[in-house]
């Protein structure tokens, strides 16, 4: 604790800690969701009155951006995060085949999370690797030119 | 002597193992007790050679590719480290047909420099034209860039010396310049490359845009899929401010610019503007109504700027070699170039920046080299998911904004997207459908309730349930869509649906689907 500022040593919680390293400003409630993301995991109900009282807006405001944007979870999502290009350079070259076989591989369907909690499977609109696709994103670092036995290989990769 | 040895730190090079190439040639380097230097450089933009790895030689880099850790031993044992011949050798780079055919006055660095390194950007022209721009009126800058003749390069082309003569124009006790860096659209990844590769180009273009607008604070709205190009525009600012290229008074000279980067959150509808500037005040990206335009009435009620990544980037050039030397590039009312990106399934996909007037067909053919697959090509998709399907019978048109508009089509961000013959074109259509249904942020009601209705109708009309009364629903439906929506998400939305119908009916016809299958 002792390398944070005696600022964030007073925030009760994690969110208020959050709020204070952008000084509390409305405008930076997008990055301010995502580092409460980031280090809880999801963004729990519970942080949204906390949020909203230390940016000075109402709970409808924060919980209403905080369901908006895709990349937000309310619920706990699983241990990795797996995100699948299903954007149309990437339907050209086969993303529509690689869903099908992720989800049947995983045993679940897009936006689910594996019953050990693992792996969480989401739709992404293009990754900008367009001219290497199919593509998809594991715990945030793209993987190009992608096929079943590179899904399967990069799942068991996974701890 | 040590030798150089440039690999790619380009996601879409990483993407394909260039971290694991870069560890594999220093370990190999190290047990052959070479003393070799492993640079990481951005991407020359040919995706199909990545990952693209370079040699320094006393006659000029020669380029190895694609390279996979596997090859690295096999490397060395034929000596590529002195620039010998192996399988995977291309020869000299700067000769490669693909790159000497372009021109890149935006990419003219792109594989060349280490993206963070404030002196290669200066050894290869870098703030040449900031330092120009340092010694200008305002208004004279805003004179440079309106002759140049530069479009915004994000879709719309609208003029871009004429939105910051309004902004320049316009009073206020604080303006802003806005990037707009929520490249969306699929099939581009320019802007990535830019951000990724060249960043301090684009810290540049927008430090213009400020002197010239009045504006001392600059926010870069980068989409969250971009991970790195976040970190790297991050990190490229705050060695601008070190080196006093960004930030309070600007190489001594008194002008102050600042610069912040914002992320997206998985929006695509914060790629329109107006929807941008909410989700940059922190709120939900909800379209605003027009007037007032952001020139105007933009970023927290002020004038504001706004740009793609591309329209900033083209900007130091315009500023160091002059407005002239970039409306010499092009045709018609489009000039400059235009970084078209080709992608999809392509051969030899990647960044081709070319002038206006191109050919669609070259781009594909000569450039693109056909199909990946190597089946016949059936449909491209230009300017993404909101821009028109085009049959191969009609690719002999020229990239140019008023000429494919002319066709039906739009230039967009120039994302180039083939198909080959196993596309199912009734299948994208309905998809155009389902992701405005998905991306649309819900103010306008076309757009809203139009496209959950467009995606059902299209599954009718599949399905074979009362297919010329439905017919005729879809296109009173996209008639609506594009005349009453609010911005371009639903307004051209019906762009590759009915491009989609009026090329392909065969596609969407229940017998011949029947047929097919």
């Amino acid at each position: 604790m002792s390398g944070k500022t005696t600022l964030l040593a007073f925030a009760k919680s994690p969110a208020e800690a959050v709020c204070a390293a952008y000084d509390n400003r409305p405008d930076a409630l997008l990055e301010i969701l995502h580092d409460v993301q980031a280090e809880i995991g999801h963004v729990p109900e519970n942080t949204l009155p906390v949020i909203a009282k230390a940016l000075n807006l109402s709970r409808a405001e924060v919980y209403g951006v905080a369901t908006f944007y895709h990349d937000f979870h309310l619920k706990p999502a699983g241990k990795h995060h797996i995100k699948l290009c299903r954007a149309e350079a990437c339907q050209s070259m086969g993303a529509r085949e690689l869903q099908a076989m992720a989800e049947k591989f995983l045993s679940i369907r897009m936006g689910g999370t594996t019953v050990d909690n693992r792996i969480t499977l989401e739709a992404t609109y293009c990754l900008g690797l367009c001219a290497s696709a199919p593509a998809i994103m594991v715990n945030g670092r793209p993987v190009a030119r992608v096929d079943a036995a590179k899904f399967e290989k990069l799942v068991g990769e996974l701890a | 002597m040590i030798i150089t040895i440039h690999v790619p730190c380009d996601s879409a090079a990483k993407a394909v193992g260039a971290d694991d190439v870069a560890e594999a040639i220093a370990a190999e380097a190290a047990k052959r007790n070479l003393s070799l230097w492993v640079s990481r450089n951005s991407s020359r933009g040919m995706f199909w050679l990545e990952t693209f790895v370079e040699v320094e030689t006393p006659q000029g880099r020669i380029g190895y590719g694609p390279v996979e850790p596997g090859n690295v031993t096999s490397l060395f044992e034929a000596g590529f480290h002195e620039g010998k011949s192996h399988k995977l050798c291309h020869g000299l780079v700067e000769n490669l047909p693909w790159l000497k055919n372009q021109e890149r006055l935006t990419f003219a660095r792109a594989g060349v420099t280490d993206p963070l390194s404030i002196s290669d950007y200066v050894s290869h022209g870098g703030f040449e034209g900031l330092t120009k721009a340092l010694k200008l009126q305002s208004a004279e800058i805003v004179t440079e860039v309106t002759n140049s003749g530069l479009r915004g390069r994000g879709g719309a082309a609208f003029p871009t010396g004429i939105k910051w003569k309004t902004v320049h124009d316009t009073k206020a006790d604080q303006k802003y310049i806005c990037c707009n860096a929520d490249e969306g659209d699929s099939g581009t990844f320019a802007d990535r490359m830019v951000m990724e590769g060249d960043p301090f180009m684009l810290i540049e273009g927008m430090t213009i845009a400020g002197l010239a607008a009045g504006a001392t604070m600059g926010y870069i709205y980068i989409r969250s899929e971009y991970p790195d190009a976040i970190t790297t525009m991050e990190d490229a600012i705050a060695i601008a401010i070190s080196a006093n290229w960004l930030g309070l008074d600007i190489q001594s000279t008194d002008k102050s610019f600042h610069l912040g980067v914002r992320r997206g959150a998985g929006a695509y509808i914060c790629g329109e503007e107006t929807a941008m500037l909410e989700s940059l005040e922190g709120k939900r990206g909800m379209v605003r109504a027009k007037p007032p335009i952001p020139a105007l009435i933009g970023l927290f009620g002020k004038p504001t700027i706004i740009n793609n990544v591309l329209s900033f980037a083209a900007i130091p050039y315009i500023l160091a070699k002059g407005g002239a030397a970039y409306k010499n590039y092009g045709m018609g009312r489009s000039r400059g170039t235009l970084p078209f990106q080709l992608a999809g399934n392509i051969k030899q996909g990647g960044l081709v920046e070319k002038a206006f007037g191109i050919t669609l067909k070259d781009l594909i053919n000569e450039f693109g080299g056909g199909t990946f697959t190597g089946r016949p090509l059936r449909a491209v998709q230009v300017g993404g998911p909101l821009g028109s399907y085009i049959p191969a019978a009609k690719l002999d048109v020229a990239m140019d904004y008023e000429t494919l508009a002319a066709a039906g089509a739009m230039v967009g961000h120039g994302g180039i997207i083939v198909f080959d013959d196993t596309v199912d074109m009734a299948q994208q259509a309905r998809f155009a459908m389902e992701f405005c249904a998905i991306e649309s942020c819900g103010k306008c009601t076309p757009c809203r309730i139009g496209s959950t209705r467009g995606a059902e109708t299209i599954d009718k009309i599949v399905a074979g349930e009362n297919v010329s009364a439905n017919l005729t629903l879809l296109e009173d439906l996209c008639q609506t869509m594009t005349d009453g929506s609010l911005c371009a998400m639903g307004g051209l939305t019906p762009m590759p649906v009915m491009s989609a119908l009026k090329h392909f009916p065969e596609d969407f016809s229940p017998a011949k689907r029947m047929a097919a299958e």
